[in-house]
């Protein structure tokens, strides 16, 4: 949880630097949900296709920070080698596939990963993840339609944030619940609290136990909020500044650091600690990666096939 | 063995999956139906229902699971019941499977394949020849076979690549176009066009059934002293720009013809680089030969109209030698 904000916050100080190249996607007030939904997967064996704000789910899959920071920023050594950036690459020894900039795209691809090994006698669990505006693609439809008929082990998250860049709810969809449309899929469906980490393991860990003994694929609708703009571009002033009082109130990492102080797993100086020294790893990674050159020009000519 | 195309289509599939059990097929209508052509009839008996899967009409998920599918080690077959509906899912071809391999560096070894092409009064929604959106897209593979060998060694290269391939079947090349096809395995590379017929006077470049049309305009054209060379590309990508330059060379007239529409059709490309490579070869300019910029429209009489043939090609031919 704690690197997940840390992530954010380091993004954002190069940001507001003038370093940071492409967009800043900010994941803040939404930790809960990559953090715990991964955390209810088994990372040797089922699969992560994460969506541009689940920088904390790659965390849990293993992520190394190194690694993650000159992906991010596209520098040499990417896993990338420079052709794309942000949270977009692959880490197949990770099991982290990630997304294209066309939400919804990756929703079937994660079926027919966990399809493959159906079809040899294995359970792999897909876990993925939309927003409220990308629930509302046509690709999504299709691939929860298939997922049920077929009885794919697919965990599909419906993060909803509020927004849609600016447009809100009201003007996306006009049922009340997302998780609703679970039924007409004939799939389990259920809506709960994104911001409270132990309640979305739970539910999480629920669906893939459903999963594992063949009852097919879960739709989990996250309600957060989304804390800043579509990007750092973006001064989100169509966001009323109630909301965001009322949500900062239910910020997940700090309810649940009071939670766990609460409970005397860690003490607030710990915390304190732990924070302070998981934002400097994060700059510290940051200016390693700052440090490495741009790929080399030539990259760019390469690879555009496996095989000519 | 005397097969038609469809057959050696269905021979080439049926051929790797008894030798490779990665290889599956997903479409819709494929399994007890045997699909709307008949390519899969008897498959669904021969290797169940795990590796036929038949799917809901939802082309995006069709394919985009099939390029997941391609992640997780296996190597996929999708049906297109007709490749017009190939539209449905062309997110999941160009922005997914087209980029994987230049962004993750990660093989997706796809083909999604079907039926195209019009003259069989298949309305404007069953008969587009889309290859060339897919040549423009990067990343993805075009096969457009023209003869029944081809059609076997072609698919079986496809299915074996580990890029995504787009393989472009002529219905109307099904049932009427028979010919001699090796047994077993058979193998044409991707990226090596055919001389399909060799003259001195004139060549035509083409693909899929414009080969056919060019053929017949060379009978045609021979009792009048031309000897044309017709040149099958066999496929768009790659491909294999030396071949057809060679032709150039030795003719120095060319045609280039197509059945998809003509602006910005494939045929502008091959015209392209023959002006920037072989211009000095060119005794004549190069022209082009393709249907009407429109949809492929129903009754027979637009239809017939608005495609090319072997007339127009025997026209355009004829106006070249006498430049």
């Amino acid at each position: 949880m704690l690197m997940a904000r840390e992530f954010d916050t380091a993004m954002l100080r190069l940001y507001r630097q003038g370093k940071a190249f492409g967009g800043v996607y900010s994941q803040l007030g939404n930790e809960a949900v990559s953090v715990g939904s991964a955390y209810a997967l088994d990372t040797a064996q089922d699969v992560l296709f994460p969506m541009h704000r689940n920088i904390g789910s790659h965390f849990v899959f293993g992520q190394d920070l190194d690694q993650l920071m000159v992906n991010h920023l596209a520098r040499e050594g990417s896993q990338m080698r420079g052709t794309d950036g942000t949270g977009h690459y692959a880490d197949p020894a990770r099991r982290i596939y990630g997304n294209v900039s066309h939400l919804g795209a990756m929703i079937p691809v994660a079926a027919g990963f966990s399809l493959a090994d159906q079809l040899r006698g294995v359970t792999t669990v897909s876990l993925t993840f939309i927003g409220d505006g990308g629930a509302q693609v046509g690709e999504v439809h299709e691939a929860l339609n298939f997922a049920a008929v077929h009885k794919i082990p697919l965990i599909l998250i419906i993060e909803n944030n509020q927004y849609a860049y600016s447009t809100p709810n009201s003007l996306e969809f006009a049922c009340e619940r997302l998780s609703d449309r679970a039924i007409g899929y004939g799939m389990y469906g259920t809506t709960i609290d994104g911001t409270d980490v132990e309640l979305v393991y739970a539910t999480c860990k629920e669906a893939v136990e459903r999963a594992r003994r063949g009852e097919g694929p879960s739709l989990i609708e996250t309600k957060t909020m989304r804390m800043r703009g579509h990007a750092e571009h973006d001064d989100f002033s169509y966001v009323p500044k109630e909301l965001l009082e009322e949500w900062s109130a239910k910020d997940p990492v700090e309810t649940y650091i009071t939670r766990i102080v609460n409970d005397g797993v860690m003490t607030a100086d710990e915390i304190t600690a732990l924070r302070e020294a998981t934002l400097a790893n994060m700059i510290a990674a940051i200016d390693r990666a700052l440090e490495r050159p741009w790929p080399a020009a030539e990259e760019g000519f390469k690879n555009v096939f496996m095989s000519v | 063995m005397q097969m038609t195309y469809l057959e050696a289509i269905a021979d080439a599939m049926r051929h790797e999956m008894r030798r490779d059990e990665r290889v599956f097929m997903i479409g819709e209508d494929i399994g007890a139906y045997g699909g709307a052509f008949k390519v899969t009839k008897g498959f669904l008996d021969e290797f169940g229902s795990k590796r036929i899967i038949d799917a809901p009409i939802s082309e995006a998920a069709i394919i985009g699971s099939a390029i997941g599918a391609s992640l997780n080690g296996m190597r996929p077959i999708v049906e297109m019941q007709f490749m017009d509906f190939i539209t449905n899912g062309f997110n999941q071809v160009v922005t997914v499977a087209g980029t994987t391999a230049y962004r993750w560096g990660l093989p997706v070894p796809m083909v999604v394949r079907g039926p195209s092409g019009g003259g069989v009064g298949g309305n404007p929604f069953h008969s587009r020849n889309a290859e060339a959106w897919f040549a423009h897209a990067t990343g993805i593979k075009v096969v457009c076979p023209a003869f029944p060998d081809d059609a076997k060694g072609l698919m079986i290269a496809s299915i074996r690549d580990n890029d995504p391939v787009v393989f472009f079947e002529h219905k109307g090349l099904y049932r009427k176009i028979k010919g001699e096809v090796p047994e077993g395995e058979h193998i044409v590379p991707l990226g090596q066009a055919r001389v399909v017929r060799t003259g001195t006077h004139c060549s035509v470049i083409a693909y899929g059934s414009a080969v056919h049309m060019a053929l017949a305009a060379a009978d045609a054209l021979a009792s009048e002293g031309i000897e044309l060379e017709v040149v099958d590309i066999r496929t768009l990508v790659p491909f294999d720009e030396e071949t057809v330059f060679q032709s150039v060379r030795k003719t120095g007239r060319v045609l280039v013809a197509h059945e998809a529409v003509l602006t910005a059709g494939f045929g502008g490309e091959i015209a392209a680089r023959i002006a920037d490579t072989a211009f000095r070869y060119l005794d004549a300019p190069v022209r082009r030969i393709a249907a009407f910029d429109s949809p492929t429209p129903f009754a027979p009489s637009l239809e017939q109209a608005v495609l090319p043939n072997a007339e127009k090609i025997q026209t355009a031919v004829r106006e070249l030698c006498s430049f």
